[in-house]
């Protein structure tokens, strides 16, 4: 899952980065966003009835492709082991309950949360590159991803310079991208695009592909601090972006969608559009994930109220 | 409502006699639900026909489902921070200006009423006079009932101890089935009174007073979702109130004696307080019982002086 790989398939893609021109020509020439249509069939999607069966099988699977995230300057180091208790066992009334994929934090709080993490499976991803503005220098940006890697991060989520983006200097961005994921090292690249200050799908478009191109492992919709955030057709021109990728290429990159999905029924009206867009092969923390943290409460509640039948209340989670 | 044919005859002869202006064609209220300060239909999109004593037709009044019961607790969640928050006083105002605005529309209650319960006009009259006295007489005790219960407590030790009602949280309430308007009222105003926000599911046969009431209570200064009505089938929505545990209270005048074991089984899973009383006499002065059955009594420990 390297550039290299990219740029030495027999896809068409390998000329498409080598100077800023051919990235513009390929970028510019991605086929236009219809965004009225993109509105209608996202909205066609979430009009699908999940019940029953169904719903419990979402629900268990939207658990366990949580990031469970907490971003704020007030984070201590308890807030984030509490966190880190609830990602591994978020229900302690029932232990059927599947473990969320991965904690979000602050790079100097990896520590702490690979302490608390020892011996579970949940992944440690922390924000890095100057998050949420990206507005530093790459030395920063880099500096910043080096030592979340050393304290222990198996993920990272970078932010890409919005300002070069729509500057039009995509090369730059690319590069950037490029740079983070080789300081990365093993560990997985998440790359936001922030696409609330992105303005257009079309400009989503470009900036998933940029991402994808660059050997980003995961496109993230939003940091979670700009409104809007993810939002159904955003999503929709995600997830289409890895499943062309994939089909040029043959390598499945994931989809991460952060910011502002709260309720059980937002979620599983994504998972419908993941399975209808990309493909059920994406139906997996591997290739998709909710960036969330009141997202889980409300799981956990529709989750109480499938096995007990009785409406659930706030009392029965978690204060975060 | 007229029939189309007599609409199109009454066009027919406006046109022969432009003097005659046709029948007027009535505008016909729709009866909704009330919750979180709207007037929704039911999500299921589910209506009921109301009758009165004699069978005829009244209106076609909404039939909530329990998502609308789920929505409807919710609101009434969201609201109780508010109006529990609100000082007592403050509570005492607001629940006199609703007084005000049923008296402003006393006209049209006592009509629901007599179409609602087949009694005589006399009567009617009487129960709407009733109903509007007991929301001032509850509006009196929101600052009071405090002073009656609650007080100073003597313990053998250096602290001030007392001891005052808190309001318990939401209240599920299934309302007389009989009195329309009158009874509504009094299991209504004492819960709110004391600062819970209720969720109440009218009369099933007699549900459309209630909703006119619904309708001044969200012109007077009540906040949104403090009073949610859901009409429709109680025997339907009562289980669902009764294990629902977002809901702390659950008051079970509306349900016939033999038929409230398993509500209160239900309910007992979650440790809700179930208020089950004797059939309730609408006539006699209301007493403070009502008041006292959605409070907790909080007693503060508090060290004196050295």
């Amino acid at each position: 899952m390297t550039i290299t790989s990219v740029a030495s398939g027999t896809s068409g893609l390998s000329d498409v980065t080598s100077d800023d021109a051919s990235l513009r020509r390929f970028l510019h020439g991605l086929p236009g966003v219809d965004q009225v249509g993109a509105e209608g069939r996202a909205a066609a999607l979430a009009t699908r009835s999940i019940k029953t069966t169904a719903k419990a099988w979402a629900i268990d699977a939207a658990i366990g492709m949580v990031d469970l995230t907490t971003l704020e300057g007030s984070d201590t180091p308890g807030k984030v082991r509490s966190l880190c208790a609830k990602a591994v066992r978020p229900d302690p009334s029932d232990p059927s309950t599947p473990s969320v994929a991965a904690v979000c934090v602050y790079p100097d709080l990896v520590a702490t949360a690979v302490q608390a993490l020892q011996g579970s499976k949940v992944q440690i991803a922390s924000v890095a590159t100057a998050f949420p503005s990206g507005r530093a220098s790459l030395q920063t940006k880099l500096a910043d991803v080096r030592d979340a890697v050393l304290a222990g991060a198996s993920e990272i989520d970078m932010v890409i310079d919005r300002g070069a983006f729509l500057a039009g200097r995509y090369l730059r961005v690319f590069d950037e991208i490029t740079a983070v994921k080789q300081a990365c090292g093993a560990a997985h690249l998440k790359v936001i695009l922030e696409t609330g200050e992105l303005v257009t799908l079309d400009s989503v478009r470009r900036a998933s592909w940029l991402a994808l191109l660059a050997g980003g492992d995961f496109i993230k919709t939003s940091t979670g601090k700009i409104s809007p955030a993810a939002t159904p057709p955003v999503a929709l021109i995600m997830l289409q972006a890895v499943r062309d990728f994939a089909a040029r290429t043959g390598e499945v990159r994931g989809v991460k969608l952060a910011g502002g999905i709260r309720t059980t029924k937002e979620a599983v009206r994504y998972l419908v559009m993941v399975n209808e867009v990309a493909g059920p092969r994406w139906l997996s923390p591997h290739s998709f994930r909710f960036g969330a943290s009141t997202l889980l409460n409300d799981l956990l509640q529709q989750r109480h109220k499938l096995t007990t039948g009785a409406y659930d209340g706030a009392d029965y989670v978690s204060i975060d | 409502m007229p029939s189309k044919a007599k609409v199109s005859a009454g066009k027919a002869a406006a046109k022969a006699a432009p003097v005659d202006s046709p029948a007027r064609l009535a505008v016909r209220k729709t009866y909704k639900l009330y919750i979180g300060g709207a007037f929704p239909r039911s999500e299921s999109g589910r209506s009921y026909p109301v009758t009165d004593a004699h069978g005829n037709l009244l209106a076609h009044a909404a039939q909530a489902s329990r998502k609308d019961l789920r929505d409807a607790v919710s609101a009434a969640r969201k609201a109780f921070a508010g109006w529990s928050g609100a000082t007592a006083y403050n509570r005492g105002q607001v629940l006199y200006r609703v007084a005000e605005m049923l008296e402003g529309r006393r006209e049209q209650f006592v009509a629901e009423v007599i179409a609602a319960e087949a009694g005589t006009a006399a009567d009617a009259a009487a129960q709407v006079d009733a109903a509007i006295d007991r929301w001032v007489w509850y509006a009196g005790w929101t600052d009071k009932y405090a002073q009656i219960v609650g007080g100073a407590n003597p313990v053998a030790g250096p602290y001030f101890n007392f001891s005052s009602p808190e309001p318990s949280g939401v209240v599920g309430i299934i309302a007389p089935q009989e009195s329309s308007l009158l009874g509504f009222v009094s299991v209504v105003a004492p819960a709110i009174a004391m600062g819970n926000t209720v969720v109440v599911i009218a009369s099933s046969q007699r549900p459309l007073p209630a909703v006119s009431l619904a309708e001044a209570l969200a012109t007077s200064d009540l906040p949104g979702g403090v009073v949610n009505l859901l009409t429709g089938s109680a025997a339907e929505l009562a289980p669902w109130l009764a294990s629902h545990r977002d809901v702390n209270c659950l008051d079970l005048t509306g349900i016939d004696p033999a038929d409230r074991v398993p509500l209160a089984v239900a309910a007992a899973d979650t440790v809700k307080r179930v208020f089950a009383p004797a059939p309730i006499d609408l006539a006699a002065e209301p007493g403070m019982g009502r008041l006292g059955a959605f409070v907790e009594t909080k007693t503060v420990w508090h060290p004196t002086g050295v």
